[in-house]
């Protein structure tokens, strides 16, 4: 088991090889599907994107609502082959750490490996297990789609598995 | 229609939160099978299922659905001949229990009002897919998958020839859940559908995924086929969370039904294991 700080660097992504177990504490950012089309549309306008990305981690998550008396609902991840389309390009501008479920494609696998960055695997499914590794919630954009908005959370011994390391090493 | 409302919110509620012991015991047992591998694929799997039942106790115990994605209201309805209900009775009772198992149990709104262009959030998680299905009996049986769609976007459709044959069937199962590979949340349930028609053999994929868990086929040949699919879906090494593990699915269902001579059409349904089924069966009538 290895405990990790966010933001990871470049030292620490690099020591990380595939199957290490890990637990992040710190801060990561949360985005989906219409939030990296929407981060597109501002990249593709020039305009600044709604946080630094640089040395940064994106959850892929769209939460269900908050119950009385939490913070946050059931908040596992989702898919990340959806968002291969969308990854390579904001792993150039230094997103450093991606975490979802599933596979990527090779085109992400080729950024990651030039990029130095890693994929960490969260486990499917396990939303109510996430959420108690949520201390804290802020919407930071993207209000409008609901689950789907930019979030940033602050994590405390978050579970996740190395599927892609820096040198593009993939459990898939 | 209260009481009717009342009791398929709650077993939609429930479905969120716990899974049939029969689904948890598969799990427990596909972690028995990989304490004994020494892989590293293998202890990451192990990793992955004990999170899984970690996660459950704590659904089950804060309330918080075990996954964000409570999925779509996927509904099948059996409806006795000589039940005294209406459709348009049964049809309102359910969309309001789904109305209020959203609101209540705190379910993602995950379904948007039209598919390509504006992609706009009902907010309700409505509408529900409903089925309706005429059975012998006076008996109104309503079943709801809660759909993940990460699952969902794996399941797959083939219209094989008709001299495919037993060989032409497993090979196209295969291929499609090697295709899902670790997307759809593995360890998975698979329900197939074989023969009808093209949205029949698709329907019957989801009859088999929500079949009684004490139901098997009168056809032996049949039953035989679903051992031999699973045998060999976790002969893939796909693995629990994709990991590698030596459990990629927890069951395999088939339904079949006639078909023309030209075809044999063949649909995969694919569930995550957070296989949540809400069931309920209503001898009365519903009043309006």
């Amino acid at each position: 088991m290895i405990n990790l700080e966010l933001p990871l660097t470049k030292d620490i992504i690099k020591s990380l090889e595939i199957f290490d177990e890990v637990r992040l504490n710190g801060e990561l950012y949360v985005a989906r599907d219409q939030a990296h089309k929407e981060m597109f549309s501002l990249l593709d306008n020039n305009k600044d994107l709604p946080f630094a990305i640089k040395d940064q981690a994106i959850y892929y998550m769209g939460p269900s609502p908050a119950p009385n008396n939490f913070i946050i609902g059931s908040c596992g991840p989702t898919t990340s082959a959806r968002m291969d389309a969308f990854s390579p390009r904001l792993l150039d501008l230094g997103l450093n750490v991606m975490i979802g479920k599933g596979p990527r494609n090779k085109d992400v696998i080729n950024s990651i490996i030039k990029n130095k960055s890693i994929y960490l695997a969260a486990f499917g499914g396990c939303g109510a297990l996430y959420n108690s590794k949520i201390k804290k919630v802020e919407t930071i954009a993207f209000d409008y789609l609901g689950p789907e908005a930019l979030l940033k959370l602050t994590v405390e011994d978050f579970p996740c598995i190395v599927a892609i390391d820096s040198r593009g090493n993939s459990v898939y | 229609m209260q009481d009717f409302v009342n009791q398929l919110k709650d077993a939609l509620i429930k479905s969120s939160l716990e899974l049939d012991s029969s689904v948890i015991n598969l799990i427990k047992k596909a972690k028995e099978r990989e304490e004994k591998e020494l892989s590293k694929n293998s202890k990451a799997s192990l990793v992955v299922l004990n999170s899984i039942l970690e996660n459950l106790e704590l659904s089950k115990k804060t309330k918080i659905p075990m996954c964000q994605d409570t999925g779509m209201f996927d509904v099948f309805v059996d409806i006795g001949r000589d039940n005294k209900n209406s459709l348009a009775t049964i049809e309102k009772a359910i969309i309001k229990s789904c109305t209020l198992a959203s609101e209540e149990g705190n379910f993602r709104k995950s379904v948007v009002s039209e598919p390509v262009f504006d992609r706009v959030n009902t907010k309700t998680n409505l509408p529900p897919i409903i089925t309706y299905n005429i059975i012998d009996g006076d008996e109104l049986t309503v079943r709801v998958l809660l759909k993940g769609f990460g699952s969902e976007n794996c399941c797959g459709v083939k219209m094989l020839n008709p001299t495919a044959a037993k060989e032409g069937v497993v090979e196209a199962v295969l291929d499609i859940v090697k295709t899902a590979g670790g997307k759809p949340c593995p360890p998975i349930c698979v329900g197939i559908g074989l023969g009808g028609t093209m949205e029949r053999a698709a329907y019957l994929s989801k009859r088999a995924l929500i079949r009684d868990f004490d139901k098997e086929n009168l056809d032996k040949r049949y039953i035989e086929l679903e051992e031999e699919i699973l045998r060999k879906i976790n002969d893939t090494k796909i693995g629990s969370g994709g990991f590698g593990g030596v459990t990629t699915a927890l069951f395999v269902n088939i339904e079949q039904e006639p078909t023309h001579i030209a075809g044999l059409p063949l649909a995969v349904s694919i569930n995550c294991w957070a296989d949540r089924k809400a069931q309920i069966t209503y001898r009365g009538k519903i009043d309006d």
